[in-house]
């Protein structure tokens, strides 16, 4: 629901010892000291890691050579991206052998990166074998800290004759040598017809003061800076930090009229349909695959950001080769195709489109309705004439990163 | 031998907790002070600068999640003692032989997550839920009024997940009040009023500001009630805390607002302490060690 972490949580349920006697036994010459000691302990810093993201062929031998698959995966994923009976995923068992265990731990790129961050800078394994992280900061740091496993694309046959070409060589990881795409989608607008009688068209609508108290905000600052520079026409991408302040002035005009309700992280889904919120950022795969037929999704006429989500291999896990089958697995289009049909996300591999399209020849009643409907969905199937109205996140250099977060997040930190 | 034994007791019996808190408690407090003034990012690595704007920054930047956070812990630490007093009063005086029953149930909520009871307000609370619908529906309530998403929601919340820690202590400090003490008051010709007024309220005292104490500093830290129940302008310190960590990263403007609001909250705690005077704080420290 929210990204709440409860090992942080936990302390507090518990009754608090109380505060020791304020007797003052150490003179404050004597804490002074002790604190020096501290800060000449601690002052050593932090020593940077960065500057691993070029990887040669001998680095991805040295990795993988000795590796055999053990017969096992953990796989961490985001709610909503697997059927929920793990119909693909029981298929894959089937095919391999290999058993998988899944989990839905990822809410948010920001918080899981913030999970993850210390054991693999230590080394050390996070329980994992794969996970799924959208492309933008916190991928990025993933690969210039070396936390992830160079790819063999040896061992990537099925991705190298399947997958869409929008899907390789992408910016944000040349030569897919760390990651390899799971689904892409839109961000874009939802809203609940129920409520907003107009036609939601455009990124300006959600600035609207008669919508006062009844906006959401998606809360990732890369999300929210993308809209606010939508809405001044800027290509995010081609975005300098000069449009990034006006971006900003903008959305903290929006919050301090009240128009938004909250910043949201996966809970707007919730909100929309019950109605708390009537219009609000959303992602198209979320919104197409809700049961409530009041809530409807459009891409704003003035852009919309399109972001993959990809399958990449911490350095630490303990079943790579195992990880890197089911990666490839998942490029055959005929195992593809029932994950797209479930997910309703943009599948990186197109022939899927056309098995969609078979089943639904195949089906009858509503279950034929549902797949033709997937089969010529903008949303899941976008034509090169969407894709080109839909822009991406810009990447960021460690300094633009810095000034970029902190010109974006206090706003959703209500600062 | 005796003698010598006799005095290094003490310092034997602190060993064990002292070891405990200098490698729990003093050497992260240091290491926290010592970021707090780096700069630098996870990749190039952070380098101590004594880079003192980091607190300029921090406190510049989040000055309104910083003030919020102290503004909701107050009202909630308010609402607390005035829903606990007649709580812990009632079962202190009025429950005669059933008081412990009383106490479990009062306690009963607590022994459920604490992120699940806040969530499960977010099922009651909505807009169209099963308490806000009707109401609006029936024209009771305003169309545009809502609960959810707002700093009531929040302080509510707060006021309801720390009430423990006032209720014990009121009630800890309201419950070794010897009876005879008020009869004689009554003997005296005192009014009920009067025998409360002079007799009850300043035993029971320290009682409630122990509970203040205890209320107050995790309330104004907390994050999970601002998170789920709160909207745009109700982020506490602790979420703000919590994002530049742990999704951003940035471990010197974290470590900086955690210092910053560690030290106002410990001078509050200390003047507060100085004002009740050197009795009136001792007392409140044995209500608080259950003595």
């Amino acid at each position: 629901m929210s990204d709440i972490r409860p090992e942080l949580v936990r302390g507090l349920t518990r009754p608090r010892a109380a505060a020791p006697p304020a007797r003052t036994g150490v003179s404050r010459r004597r804490a002074l000291q002790l604190m020096g000691t501290g800060l000449v302990l601690a002052g050593c810093g932090v020593d940077g890691q960065g500057g691993k993201a070029a990887v040669g062929r001998s680095d991805v031998r040295e990795y993988w050579s000795g590796r055999s698959g053990n017969g096992r995966l953990r796989w961490a994923n985001w709610p909503g991206y697997m059927q929920d009976d793990h119909e693909t995923i029981k298929a894959f068992e089937k095919a391999t052998g290999i058993g998988v265990t899944y989990r839905e731990v990822i809410q948010e790129t920001g918080p899981w990166f913030g999970k993850i961050q210390a054991p693999l800078a230590a080394g050390q394994s996070i329980g994992f074998d794969l996970m799924v992280m959208t492309n933008g900061i916190q991928l990025e740091k993933c690969r210039q800290l070396g936390y992830l496993a160079p790819l063999d694309r040896s061992r990537l046959r099925n991705f190298a004759a399947n997958a869409g070409p929008t899907y390789r060589n992408p910016s944000y990881d040349p030569g897919n040598a760390f990651t390899v795409p799971y689904q892409s989608g839109i961000t874009g607008i939802a809203y609940n017809t129920r409520y907003v009688k107009d036609e939601i068209t455009s990124i300006a609508q959600l600035f609207d003061p008669k919508y006062k108290g009844r906006v959401g905000m998606l809360g990732d600052s890369q999300e929210l800076g993308s809209f606010g520079m939508f809405l001044l026409g800027v290509d995010p991408e081609r975005s300098t930090p000069a449009d990034w302040e006006r971006a900003a002035a903008k959305l903290r005009e929006q919050r301090d009229r009240g128009i938004v309700r909250k910043y949201y992280t996966q809970d707007y889904v919730d909100a929309v349909s019950k109605g708390d919120v009537w219009l609000t950022m959303a992602w198209s795969g979320d919104v197409y695959s809700l049961t409530s037929p009041d809530v409807r999704f459009v891409v704003p006429e003035e852009g919309g950001t399109l972001w993959t989500d990809n399958l990449c291999i911490p350095r630490t896990a303990e079943n790579p080769v195992d990880a890197l089958t089911l990666i490839d697995w998942l490029y055959v289009p005929a195992n593809n195709a029932p994950l797209t049909e479930f997910v309703n996300y943009i599948t990186p591999v197109p022939a899927v489109r056309e098995i969609v399209a078979a089943d639904a020849a195949k089906a009858t009643g509503a279950e034929r309705r549902e797949l033709t409907r997937l089969s010529t969905s903008p949303l899941v199937f976008p034509s090169q004439a969407d894709l080109a109205r839909l822009r991406h996140y810009r990447r960021l250099t460690q300094a633009e990163e810095t000034r970029y977060q902190r010109i974006f997040e206090p706003i959703a930190k209500g600062s | 031998m005796r003698r010598a034994r006799g005095r290094f007791t003490p310092y034997l019996m602190i060993l064990p907790g002292g070891l405990w808190l200098a490698a729990f408690f003093v050497v992260p407090m240091a290491l926290m002070v010592s970021l707090s003034l780096q700069t630098g990012n996870l990749v190039d690595g952070f380098r101590q600068t004594f880079h003192w704007q980091n607190y300029t920054y921090a406190l510049d930047t989040y000055r309104d999640a910083f003030l919020r956070s102290l503004w909701y812990g107050l009202l909630a630490t308010a609402a607390c003692a005035a829903l606990s007093y007649p709580a812990a009063y009632w079962i202190a005086f009025r429950a005669g032989r059933h008081k412990s029953t009383y106490l479990v149930l009062l306690l009963l909520p607590y022994f459920v997550s604490y992120v699940l009871r806040t969530v499960s307000w977010k099922l009651v609370l909505t807009d169209n839920g099963p308490l806000l619908g009707p109401l609006r529906d029936h024209g009771i309530l305003p169309q545009d009024f809502h609960v959810l998403d707002t700093g009531f929601a929040v302080v509510s919340g707060l006021t309801y997940n720390f009430l423990p820690f006032m209720v014990l202590p009121i009630y800890v400090a309201l419950e070794r009040i010897d009876p005879r003490l008020v009869e004689a008051a009554h003997d005296l010709y005192a009014s009920r009023a009067q025998a409360f007024a002079r007799v009850v309220l300043p035993l029971s005292l320290p009682g409630v500001l122990a509970g203040v104490i205890m209320t107050f500093a995790p309330a104004s830290a907390d994050y999970v009630n601002a998170e789920v129940l709160g909207g745009p302008r109700d982020t506490m310190v602790g979420n703000v805390i919590q994002a530049e960590y742990f999704d951003n990263g940035a471990y010197p403007v974290a470590s900086a607002l955690s210092f910053a609001l560690m030290a106002v909250l410990l001078l509050g705690v200390f003047a507060y302490a100085r004002a009740l005077g050197a009795r009136g704080a001792r007392s409140v420290l044995d209500v608080a060690a259950g003595r």
